[in-house]
């Protein structure tokens, strides 16, 4: 089915009874080319690409449970470009074109709103170090503006300008950045991997990897062995397990990230701001949620909830930003478990062993990479080369020095 | 979550900080190559499940614990002084 102002209208007359699933329950076959490991954002993202981009017909992707029960529903949607190191810049900016063209791309309504993305800085130092990352931006061909207190003032005036310990200075501001409907982002590629041939197979599980002289030959899972030619990991949170299958031992260790949202309220905040000075951020739903996130839990992780000493630690760091919320309800909150890797950049990239492809290791920041981590995902195993974005995502690049130290912190929670 | 301290008791978890895996162990002497030390600074096992986890209780005895706990459920199984454990076990 596609979508269009016709469909719509078609459907309005038939009072919306004759819509159609938009994507196929499909049963494993025997064999595939590709199987994608994954149901999430980035495993959906990766089958489409490969489907449309390189002509790779016979594709799966399993999922253990159901699509979009992982990560990509366990977010706070936000998409931004907004880094500073040369292994990043380009490829989140990759990401963010793509973002911009996805609806269209898709034929589905990811409701992708560019609604800027501002980050507080609280004082001389880190002034510098975000007139730094902004001209870095801009010299990659990125939007960034650096704004004074009064800018910022005007585009938010309800913070707490005047905090005795971080009061607000300004922010620097990529307006292109914003937020997208994050189940719309799995639904998407779903519909229009379905449509270009791949089989999306649900409530899925791998139990094991087979192997056959160092090269993959396919996976058992709880609905019986499925073989492949390539076989693509994107189980984030959960790729030590799965790649321990095939007896590697990664870079990574798994900690739960919590998110919140409130009561829907009336439009208060048009924008996303992070309160740079604690690690908090905001957003508004367009359900009317205020949509926040903080630090992780701070110890490893698989349980898919959170505990209450972040939130308390997040509360206070919201009161302090923004005196107002005190006064909103919170709704709920939800805990997803990442990947975080040792610098706490991704790693996209070929395992030593043979038709295995290895993408984790995303940390705070999968969502919004979405897009161009299936793109080049779906390049390195369509191709068997590196994307030229993602060239920096070595598995290898922690014992070559190569590393990406773009936050300084990877799962070392000391560190946060 | 509560970790019971041998020294303190049972406290609340933020009473302490956690350092992570308790079992690499950092190669000395001839071996620690490049390979041994790569594996000791990043590689990790990282189990859905038992875990043996270094935590420091800063805001207590400041021992350096050994914590068994499981990654799933945050059920904890046992606890000991690190020292005791093994010399070196919180350097």
């Amino acid at each position: 089915m596609r979508y269009s102002v016709f469909s719509l209208l078609a459907q309005t007359l038939k009072g919306h009874k004759g819509w159609q699933p938009t994507w196929r329950d499909a049963a494993p076959k025997p064999e595939y080319d590709v199987l994608v490991i994954g149901g999430g954002g980035h495993g959906l993202a990766t089958a489409y690409y490969l489907a449309s981009r390189h002509g790779i017909r016979n594709i799966a992707v399993i999922e253990k449970g159901h699509i979009g029960s992982g990560n990509v529903g366990r977010n706070t949607t936000i998409i931004r470009s907004n880094y500073l190191l040369p292994g990043n810049t380009p490829f989140y900016e990759l990401s963010m074109k793509l973002w911009e063209g996805l609806e269209q791309d898709l034929n589905y309504n990811a409701m992708v709103s560019q609604r800027g993305v501002l980050n507080l800085y609280h004082s001389d130092a880190q002034r510098d170090a975000y007139a730094r990352r902004g001209n870095a931006m801009r010299l990659a061909g990125v939007d960034a503006d650096l704004l004074e207190r009064e800018q910022v003032r005007a585009m938010v005036p309800f913070l707490d300008y005047d905090n005795a310990r971080f009061p607000i200075q300004g922010g620097l501001l990529q307006k292109r950045g914003g937020t997208a409907r994050h189940d719309a982002v799995a639904w998407g590629y779903a519909h229009a991997g379905d449509r270009n041939g791949v089989d999306i197979v649900q409530n899925c599980e791998v139990t094991g990897l087979t192997l056959d002289n160092g090269r993959v030959t396919g996976v058992e899972t709880t609905r019986g062995p499925i073989r492949a030619k390539k076989v693509a990991l994107a189980v984030a949170g959960n790729s030590s397990r799965v790649a321990s299958m095939a007896g590697l031992r990664l870079p990574i260790e798994t900690h739960v990230l919590q998110a919140f949202v409130s009561e829907g309220v009336k439009p208060l905040i048009d924008t996303v701001v992070t309160y740079g000075a604690g690690h908090f951020y905001v957003s508004q739903s367009d359900k009317g949620g205020l949509v926040f996130g903080g630090d992780i839990d701070g110890y490893n992780s698989y349980a898919q909830r959170g505990n209450l000493p972040v939130i308390e630690d997040v509360m206070e760091s919201a009161m302090a930003l923004w005196p107002g919320v005190g006064r909103i309800r919170m709704l709920r909150h939800w805990g997803g478990v990442m990947d975080m890797s040792m610098d706490g950049s991704p790693i996209i990239d070929h395992t030593p062993v043979q038709g295995l492809y290895l993408n984790a290791g995303w940390c705070y920041g999968g969502f919004k990479a979405t897009p161009a981590s299936g793109f080049c995902f779906a390049h390195l195993i369509a191709k068997d080369e590196p994307h030229p974005v993602a060239a920096a995502y070595r598995l290898d690049r922690f014992a070559s020095g190569r590393v990406i130290d773009e936050k300084g912190a990877g799962a070392q929670p000391n560190l946060h | 979550m509560r970790i019971t301290c041998p020294h303190c008791g049972a406290r609340d978890a933020q009473e302490f900080s956690y350092l992570g895996d308790a079992n690499p162990k950092r190669p000395d002497g001839l071996d620690a190559t490049e390979a041994a030390m790569h594996d000791y600074v990043y590689q990790r096992d990282n189990p859905a499940g038992r875990h043996r986890e270094l935590w420091y209780h800063g805001a207590g005895c400041h021992a350096w614990l050994v914590v068994t706990r499981d990654t799933r459920s945050h059920a904890i199984e046992a606890v000991e002084v690190a020292s005791t454990v093994r010399s070196g076990a919180a350097a």
